[in-house]
């Protein structure tokens, strides 16, 4: 089947929904494509090189009659009507945002995908353009506040003076914003982040960032991959931490979005305002209502403060030859699904998650919203669920477990004590004192060894077998008897004792004199 | 007078030797708990020869003063001449085999005072006497054979591998029910027959010299870190039993420290290896009947890394972990390793060392190593301070250790040593393993760690390629 790919309309953009590569990789498939002269210019790809990789090029007429078209934006009502009957798109949509789009779309006899509604499964990552533009627009938020910083980012210390590293905290750990967490930290700030779901502290902690947690009792757990609105005791304790973190850091990047509401207010003019003069900040999600108060679309903003807010909305296509090259590519995947026999012939299978979610409308019948789809992406929730035990089950039966095991103790403890004390009554008056100082240096021992530190143990053991020799006393005084035998016995035994005291502290001493701390 | 004179210095030594136990478990008390421990001894012995040669003096049973005064000395300088030399020569790293010994000498000590005990009773003598006779010879000959096969074992003059005859723990009941029966047999009959009741106590002597024997015999050379200490606290209950047969409070106030405080050793350390305590006193622990567990076969592809490589990953490190084993003791890399360990850090890379509680023979043994060669004891972290560090290493060293760095411990429930907490090493970046071959541990299990990614085996002698690496950085 033909694919169509046109050159964007919507002013500004500069990103196209196919490259050379992408094309060469269309065809491929079966398909024939056929580009919009001056399509991919300012992405840097010119005509010639799409017609190297098998394109045609055609006036807007013969790409629009295409019937498959694939591009970026969502169409206007000009494009909507341009389509051919019966023909298929495939866009950015944002269906939940757009009711008058889908309308619109309505009125026509189409077959509609929407490119940013792909569900969160593993299978759907190779088509997902939300991740793979999030992704560089984390990127070029840095580079944007890196632009209005009037510092460097990493720390250094030269001839001149000593340069402390920028401080940057991030808002929200996506895709754009680990990306941001990322690009930070490889210019050298020391990157701090933030996020309502705590699942995500070790993907921060592997981008190199720090995870700032949030610290209330009831954390959400996403189960469709998306963060969600968020209760009231966390928005006071994310506002408090928000606040503390605008006194001390230069760089702040937001990235909180909420499919299909607008962006949660994470920044207020307050915490701008005690943010240090020539700080940055860079509001992604500027878009759609703003995480930052003051941020205003597509603009700079500098407050009385001299703090920069960056509202800019066409982050991604700041970069539009890589932008161009990922949007492409998930185009491909998307069309490896359309195309299951590789022979141009596509087919739209409602029966896949992947495809059933991006349909918004299927020839003419509008589908959105698709049934939810429950995704993998936090196994924490699917699978800890069946493992979780009630807390209050779990603690009472801990609870009942220790209680038995403590009353078994208990017994035997009391049933040694009652052996102890038939035994000393039986026993000499000797016995019993001795008994006595027994029993007391025994809980003596135990107490002082308990804790005792692992490095030590060596030393420890040498000193105490030094001690043990004290057999030698018993030795000792029975050196004095008139028994041969005796003598002759005792003798051995003292010396083997003695050697093992002389011997035993002296190593012990040796030991402990080669433990030193770094002076 | 004289004899409370006596008895006061036993007090102050006992408390002095408290103080030195309570000393020696902090780094920075422990020179002075040392001292406190010799300054007690010193005490006792003096109050005791004071004792010995007041009794001759006295008593009409014994022989002339000047004549025990003239063998107490005698004795101490033996002793003296044989324990100074052999402390001041001894190599750190034959540290276990040492204190094994000791152990022994306690052992037979106790078991030949005990004989004396039996043949000249002191005091009112009795049933009571008897038992503590019994017993005192039996925990000391124990003590005795037990230390001296751990010496065997750990010296390499003994295979270290497990003995397992047929039906072990019915011969340790037997032993014991037999003992028991000649201990009553004993009671009963010696009073008016001595020759019998010196046939009876001997034979008690070759129980527990069967028993040391068999016992120890039965526990592999990997596990002696845990029956030295066990050892340590047999030789204290052994001087309890002689403090009792000789109504000595000094002998069973000492003799209690040092066997209640070896046997709280041994139990943090079995809870470090994840074992029961009990089996481990009953012996032949961790061979459940001899049969090797099929654990999960573990085969793949290692990658070797040069002495140069890897001194150029250490040196572009930020941080290095070092993990040392029983190897590093074997080939006395303590040295190099330190030398390594100082270029590094003034170059600017973390180096801290990670010592899982049972490395080495002997716990804390990689300390002493560590600590001989000048390597500062606060980059020296146990398993659970550094265990969490892993994941922000870029290099972790390796070197002798095996199975305390065995990640098949955590993963393979069929694996012997499942269930043991390990150093998480494949956590790290890379992983160099310094080794002589591909052979197993002692515990004889394949280590999946080497055929990790981001492992590398260096192999050799640990203190050559050290010194190699050392070499490599110029």
């Amino acid at each position: 089947m033909q694919i169509g790919i046109p050159l964007e309309s919507l002013k500004g953009e500069t990103r196209v929904a196919a490259t050379p590569r992408t094309v060469a990789q269309l065809i491929a498939l079966g398909h024939s494509v056929v580009v919009e002269a001056g399509a991919g210019a300012k992405s840097a790809y010119p005509d010639a090189e799409y017609a190297a990789a098998g394109a045609s090029i055609g006036d807007r007429a013969e790409v629009w009659a295409a019937p498959v078209v694939a591009k970026i934006n969502a169409p206007d009502r000009d494009e909507i009507d341009r389509l051919p009957d019966g023909g298929t798109l495939v866009s950015l949509i944002a269906p939940a945002r757009s009711p008058e789009l889908l309308q619109q779309l309505g009125t026509r006899r189409l077959t509609v995908l929407a490119m940013d509604a792909v569900p969160r499964i593993s299978r759907a990552q190779a088509l997902d353009v939300l991740s793979s533009m999030a992704n560089i627009a984390g990127y070029r938020a840095v580079i944007e506040a890196a632009n209005e910083f009037g510092s460097f980012f990493t720390g250094q210390v030269t001839a001149a003076g000593k340069v402390p590293p920028a401080k940057v905290l991030v808002a929200g750990a996506g895709v754009a914003g680990l990306a941001a967490i990322g690009t930070a930290k490889s210019l050298g700030a020391i990157v701090r982040a933030t996020d309502a779901r705590p699942e995500v502290a070790e993907q921060v902690q592997s981008m190199g960032g720090e995870f700032l947690a949030v610290q209330v009792a009831q954390q959400q757990v996403s189960t469709d991959g998306y963060a969600k609105e968020t209760s009231e005791d966390f928005n006071r304790a994310a506002a408090e931490l928000y606040a503390a973190q605008a006194r001390d850091v230069d760089i702040i990047i937001t990235t909180a979005l909420i499919p299909g509401r607008p962006a949660p207010r994470l920044v207020t003019a307050e915490m701008v305002a005690t943010m240090k003069p020539g700080s940055v900040v860079v509001d992604m999600a500027a878009a759609n209502g703003g995480n930052v108060e003051g941020s205003r679309p597509d603009e700079l903003v500098v407050t009385a403060n001299g703090v920069k807010i960056i509202g800019y909305t066409d982050l991604a296509g700041r970069l539009p030859t890589q932008a161009s090259q990922l949007y492409g590519t998930n185009v491909v995947n998307l069309f490896k699904l359309l195309t299951p026999g590789k022979d141009g012939e596509v087919v739209v299978d409602l029966d896949d998650v992947v495809i059933r979610g991006m349909t918004v409308e299927k020839d003419g019948e509008l589908l959105w919203p698709p049934p939810p789809v429950q995704v993998s992406a936090a196994p924490a929730a699917a699978v800890a669920v069946p493992v979780v035990e009630d807390p209050e089950v779990r603690a009472a039966r801990e609870a009942a477990a220790a209680r038995s095991a403590n009353q078994r103790r208990l017994v035997l403890a009391g049933l040694a004590a009652v052996l102890v004390v038939l035994a000393v009554t039986f026993s000499p008056a000797s016995f019993v004192g001795a008994f006595t100082v027994f029993a007391l240096a025994v809980v003596v021992g135990f107490y002082v060894v308990g804790g005792v530190s692992h490095s030590l143990h060596t030393p420890l053991m040498a000193q105490t077998n030094a001690i043990s020799g004290i057999i030698l006393v018993g030795a000792l005084l029975q050196l004095g008897s008139t028994n041969v035998a005796v003598v002759v016995m005792s003798f051995i035994a003292a010396v083997i004792a003695s050697i093992n005291i002389f011997g035993g502290f002296l190593v012990s001493y040796r030991m402990l004199g080669m433990f030193r701390k770094e002076a | 007078m004289l004899l409370f004179f006596i008895q006061g210095l036993y007090i102050v030594a006992g408390v002095l030797f408290i103080l030195s136990l309570a000393g020696l478990s902090k780094q920075t008390t422990a020179r002075a708990g040392n001292i406190a421990g010799m300054v007690g001894m010193a005490l006792a012995l003096v109050a005791t020869i004071i004792h010995s040669v007041f009794l001759s003096a006295t008593e009409e049973n014994r022989t002339g003063w000047p004549i025990t005064l003239g063998l107490i000395v005698a004795v101490l300088a033996i002793g003296a001449a044989i324990g100074t030399p052999i402390a001041r020569r001894v190599e750190m790293t034959q540290m276990p085999e040492l204190i094994a010994a000791f152990h022994s000498f306690v052992g037979m000590a106790a078991v030949l005072v005990g004989f004396n005990s039996f043949a000249a009773p002191e005091g009112a003598g009795g049933a009571v006497h008897l038992v503590e006779v019994a017993l005192g010879v039996l925990i000391g000959a124990y003590t005795f054979t037990g230390s001296v096969v751990a010496y065997l074992k750990l010296s390499a003059r003994m295979k270290s591998k497990p003995l397992t005859l047929p039906g072990r723990n019915l011969l340790n009941l037997g032993a014991f029910a037999a003992f028991f029966a000649l201990m009553v047999w004993f009671v009963l009959a010696s009073e008016e027959n001595t020759g019998l009741g010196w046939v009876l106590i001997i034979a008690i002597a070759l129980i527990g010299f069967a028993l040391g024997f068999h016992m120890v015999a039965a526990i592999g050379g990997g596990d002696m870190p845990v029956v030295v200490s066990m050892l340590n606290s047999y030789s204290g209950w052994a001087a309890v039993a002689a403090g009792f047969m000789l109504n000595n409070n000094l002998l069973i106030i000492t003799g209690s420290l040092v066997g209640s405080s070896g046997a709280i050793l041994s139990y943090i350390m079995c809870r470090a290896m994840n074992r029961s305590f009990i089996s481990v006193i009953l012996g032949g622990f961790g061979s459940d009947g001899g049969t090797v567990h099929a654990a999960a076969a573990v085969e793949g592809e290692h990658r070797e890394i040069d002495a140069a490589g890897a001194a150029e990953l250490l040196w572009n490190a930020r941080s290095v972990i070092i993990t040392p084993g029983y190897g590093m003791a074997v080939a006395k890399a303590q040295y190099p390793v330190a030398d390594l360990t100082a270029k590094l850090r003034a170059h600017g890379v973390d180096v801290r060392f990670g010592v899982h509680p049972v490395a080495g023979r002997l716990p804390g043994h990689m300390n002493v190593l560590l600590a001989e060669a000048h390597v500062p004891y606060d980059i020296v972290l146990e398993m659970d301070e550094i265990n969490d560090d892993f994941a922000d290493t870029d290099v972790v060293l390796v070197i002798g250790a095996n199975d305390t760095v065995n990640p098949a411990a955590l993963d393979d429930p069929t694996s012997p040593i499942a269930g043991m907490p390990v150093l998480e090493v494949w956590k790290a970046d890379s992983v160099i393993v310094f080794k002589r071959s591909m052979a197993t541990g002692y515990a004889g299990v394949q280590n999946p760690l080497f055929f990790k990614e981001n492992a590398h085996m260096l192999f050799g002698d640990a203190k050559q390629r050290v010194d190699d690496i050392l070499k490599a950085l110029g």
